[in-house]
C-alpha cells in the first residue's frame, strides 16, 4: 500500500477521503441523475428555472407508464430468456471444456486454451454482419434461438478459461484417490470435482448472465423487430421519441433495467477480479 | 466406462498399481479431452470460425441487402475505402477513442485502486458501488449520458450557467468536436472502474512489510510506489490496458445512442460506421470496414496473450 505511513488526519483527508468524494460523485452522478429524473413529474423536469438536481416532489407516473403503455415487460422476458438461455448452454459446454484444458495433458491442449481466448477477444462488431447471414440462412432470426446460440460465442471463452484455472487450483489428488478407489472419470468429475469447483462455476455463470444481459449488437441486428427486442435494445430504439415528455419513462426503464444486473453483481464483487485473472495468471 | 476392472473399491493400492493406473489414465485422457472440448469447439466453429471466413468472402463481393445476384469484385471494396472521407475519419476517431482515452482511464484507476486499498469502514461497500459504470448495460448508461448532453436540460449546462461561466447552453453532441470530446468523457466514465478493480487485485499482492521497511529507509511515497507496488502490479495493469483498447477499439452502443455517428457522419468508429453502410443495404461495404478493425485487433490481441501467459 502506498499510504502506509500516512496516518495524520491531514493525510487522511487528502489521501482518502477527498479523492474518494471525487470518485463518488465522478462515477455516480450518472446514476443519481437517472434515479432522480424518473421520479420527476414533467412539469418539475422541463422547467429550466428550478435547480435540476433536487427533487421537490415524487411521482412513480414514469414507471407506471413503462408498465402500462410500453412493450417494456416483454422486452424483461425476451432478455430473461435469453440471458438463461444462453448462460446454461454456455455453462454447461464450458465446464467440459475448462475442465479438459485445466486437468487434461494432450497434444494441441495448450494451443487450444490460447486459441479459446483469442475467441474472447473477438468483439461483436467484427462478426455482425456474417453472422446476421448465418443466422437468417438457419432460420433463427427474430427468434430467441439466435442469441441463445450466439451469445455462447462470447461466453465460452471467457468462462472455460475461467473455470480452466479454477479446476487447476484443485489439488488433483482427490481425483486420483476416487479414480483408484474405482470410479470412472465421469464420476470423478461429478462427485469430487464439480462441488469443490462450485464457487467458479457460480461466478463464471454469474458474468455470463451479466454479459448477455448487456449485449446490445446482435441483439439489436438479430432479434431487432417488432416485440422480440431485448431490454438494452428496447429502451434505445423505442422509448427515445420525437417529443420532449420521454426523459422521465427513459431514466426510469435505464433504472429498472440496471438492477438485474447490479444485483448478480453484487453477490460477487470479490470474487469477480480473482475470477478474470484466475485463468490469466494460471494459464 | 468404467477405467480400473481389476481393483476393487475400497482394496489398499500398491503404488505400482496407481501407477499403471496413471499411465493408462493419461493415454485415455488425450480423447476423452477431444469429447470434452467439441461442444464448445462446435459452437465456436459455427457461430465464430465459419462466420469470419464467410465474412471475408462477403467484403470482397458486391453483395447487397435483399438482393441475391453479387460478384467478386476482390479488394475493390477496400480499396474504396481508402478514399471515402468518412471512413478516414473513422480511423480517426477510433484511434483517438481507442487509445486517448487509457491514459485518462489508467491514471484515473490507478488512482481509484491506490484509495480503496486503503482500510476504512464501509470499503466493500464502495468498493461494490464504484463499479458500477462498468456493470451496468452500457446502451443504458448511455442514456443517463444522453440526457447530460442534452443542449436544453443539460444540468452540466446548468451550473455553469448558473456560476456564470458560460452565457449559453453547450452544444455537447450537435457539434464535431465537442461530441467526440463527449464521447471519450463517457468512454473514461464507463472505463475507470474496471482498471480500478484489476490494479486493485494486483495492490493485494504488495507485501506491506517490503512498504513498511522502506518507508522506515526513508522512502517517499512516490519512490514507495516506483520501487515496491509498481512491480507487483506491472502486468496486470498492463493486461487492463490491452483489454480496455481492444473493447473501446471495438466499442459500438456508447456511440449509437449518444451520437449514432453524427453530427454530419463526424464521429462514426468502425462498429457504427459498419452498422450504418449495412443500414444502407451495401452489405459488401459493411463487412470490409468492419474488417479493416481485424489486423490491429490481431496485433493487440496477440500481445495480450503473450501477457497473459507469461503472467
Amino acid at each position: 500500500m502506498a499510504m502506509v505511513g500516512s496516518n495524520t488526519r491531514r493525510n487522511r483527508w487528502l489521501g482518502l477521503y477527498l479523492p474518494l468524494v471525487f470518485f463518488l460523485i465522478f462515477l455516480l452522478f450518472p446514476f443519481y441523475w437517472m434515479l432522480i429524473v424518473s421520479l420527476k413529474p414533467n412539469s418539475e423536469l422541463l422547467d429550466t428555472s428550478v435547480n435540476p438536481f433536487l427533487l421537490f416532489s415524487i411521482t412513480f407516473d414514469h414507471y407506471a407508464y413503462l408498465f402500462t403503455d410500453t412493450e417494456f415487460v416483454r422486452y424483461t422476458l425476451n432478455t430473461f430468456i435469453v440471458t438463461v438461455g444462453s448462460t446454461v448452454l454456455a455453462l454447461s459446454a464450458s465446464i467440459f471444456a475448462g475442465y479438459a484444458l485445466g486437468r487434461f495433458r494432450f497434444r494441441g491442449g495448450s494451443f487450444m486454451g490460447a486459441l479459446i481466448f483469442l475467441c474472447y477477444l473477438v468483439p461483436p462488431t467484427l462478426l455482425f454482419i456474417p453472422l446476421s447471414q448465418v443466422v437468417s440462412n438457419l432460420g433463427l432470426y427474430n427468434s430467441y434461438w439466435a442469441l441463445i446460440f450466439t451469445y455462447p460465442t462470447f461466453l465460452i471463452p471467457f468462462a472455460s478459461w475461467l473455470l480452466m484455472g479454477y479446476f487447476r487450483t484443485i489439488a488433483i489428488d482427490l481425483e486420483h484417490a476416487a479414480l483408484v478407489d474405482g470410479a470412472t472419470r465421469l464420476q470423478a468429475m461429478r462427485h469430487v470435482v464439480l462441488p469443490l469447483a462450485m464457487p467458479g462455476i457460480l461466478s463464471a455463470g454469474i458474468f455470463c448472465f451479466t454479459l448477455a444481459w448487456n449485449e446490445f449488437l446482435y441483439a439489436l441486428v438479430f432479434m431487432g423487430s417488432g416485440n422480440m427486442k431485448t431490454v438494452p435494445v428496447g429502451v434505445v430504439t423505442d422509448l427515445i421519441r420525437a417529443d420532449v415528455y420521454f426523459w422521465g419513462s427513459l431514466m426510469a426503464a435505464g433504472i429498472l433495467g440496471s438492477v438485474p444486473v447490479a444485483v448478480a453483481y453484487s453477490f460477487f464483487v470479490d470474487n469477480y477480479i480473482s475470477g478474470m485473472t484466475a485463468g490469466a495468471t494460471k494459464g | 466406462m468404467s477405467i480400473i476392472t481389476t481393483e476393487q473399491p475400497g482394496r489398499p493400492v500398491i503404488p505400482e498399481a496407481k501407477e499403471r493406473l496413471l499411465v493408462r489414465l493419461s493415454r485415455r485422457e488425450s480423447s476423452l479431452a477431444w469429447i470434452f472440448l467439441a461442444p464448445a469447439l462446435i459452437i465456436l466453429v459455427v457461430f465464430m470460425a465459419y462466420p469470419f471466413a464467410y465474412g471475408i468472402y462477403i467484403s470482397m463481393t458486391d453483395a447487397m441487402v435483399g438482393f441475391a445476384a453479387k460478384n467478386f469484385v476482390w479488394f475493390e471494396n477496400y480499396q474504396r475505402l481508402l478514399d471515402d472521407p468518412i471512413f478516414r475519419k473513422t480511423v480517426r476517431n477510433t484511434f483517438i477513442y481507442g487509445f486517448g482515452t487509457v491514459p485518462f482511464k489508467l491514471v484515473l484507476g490507478l488512482w481509484l485502486a491506490l484509495v480503496l486499498n486503503q482500510s476504512f469502514r464501509f470499503s466493500r461497500v464502495y468498493r461494490a458501488f464504484l463499479l458500477l459504470p462498468w456493470i451496468v448495460p452500457t446502451a443504458i448508461s448511455s442514456l443517463a449520458f444522453l440526457m447530460l448532453y442534452n443542449g436544453v436540460l443539460s444540468p452540466i449546462s446548468w451550473v455553469l450557467v448558473d456560476w456564470g461561466i458560460i452565457g449559453d447552453n453547450i452544444n455537447f453532441l450537435g457539434d464535431p468536436v465537442n461530441a467526440i470530446v463527449s464521447l471519450c468523457v463517457a468512454n473514461i466514465w464507463r472505463g475507470v472502474p474496471f482498471f480500478g478493480v484489476s490494479i486493485l487485485a494486483g495492490l493485494q499482492a504488495v507485501p506491506d512489510e517490503l512498504n513498511e521497511a522502506a518507508a522506515l529507509d526513508g522512502a517517499n511515497v512516490w519512490q514507495r510506489f516506483w520501487a515496491v507496488t509498481w512491480p507487483v502490479i506491472r502486468n496486470i495493469t498492463l493486461i487492463a490496458t490491452l483489454f480496455s483498447i481492444i473493447w473501446t477499439f471495438a466499442d459500438f452502443q456508447l456511440i449509437y445512442v449518444l451520437t449514432k455517428g453524427g453530427p454530419a457522419n463526424s464521429t462514426h468508429v468502425f462498429g457504427t460506421y459498419s452498422y450504418q453502410t449495412l443500414g444502407q443495404t451495401f452489405i459488401g461495404d459493411a463487412a470490409a470496414i468492419s474488417l479493416y478493425m481485424f489486423p490491429i485487433l490481431a496485433v493487440l490481441a496477440i500481445i495480450l496473450l503473450r501477457y497473459v501467459r507469461h503472467d
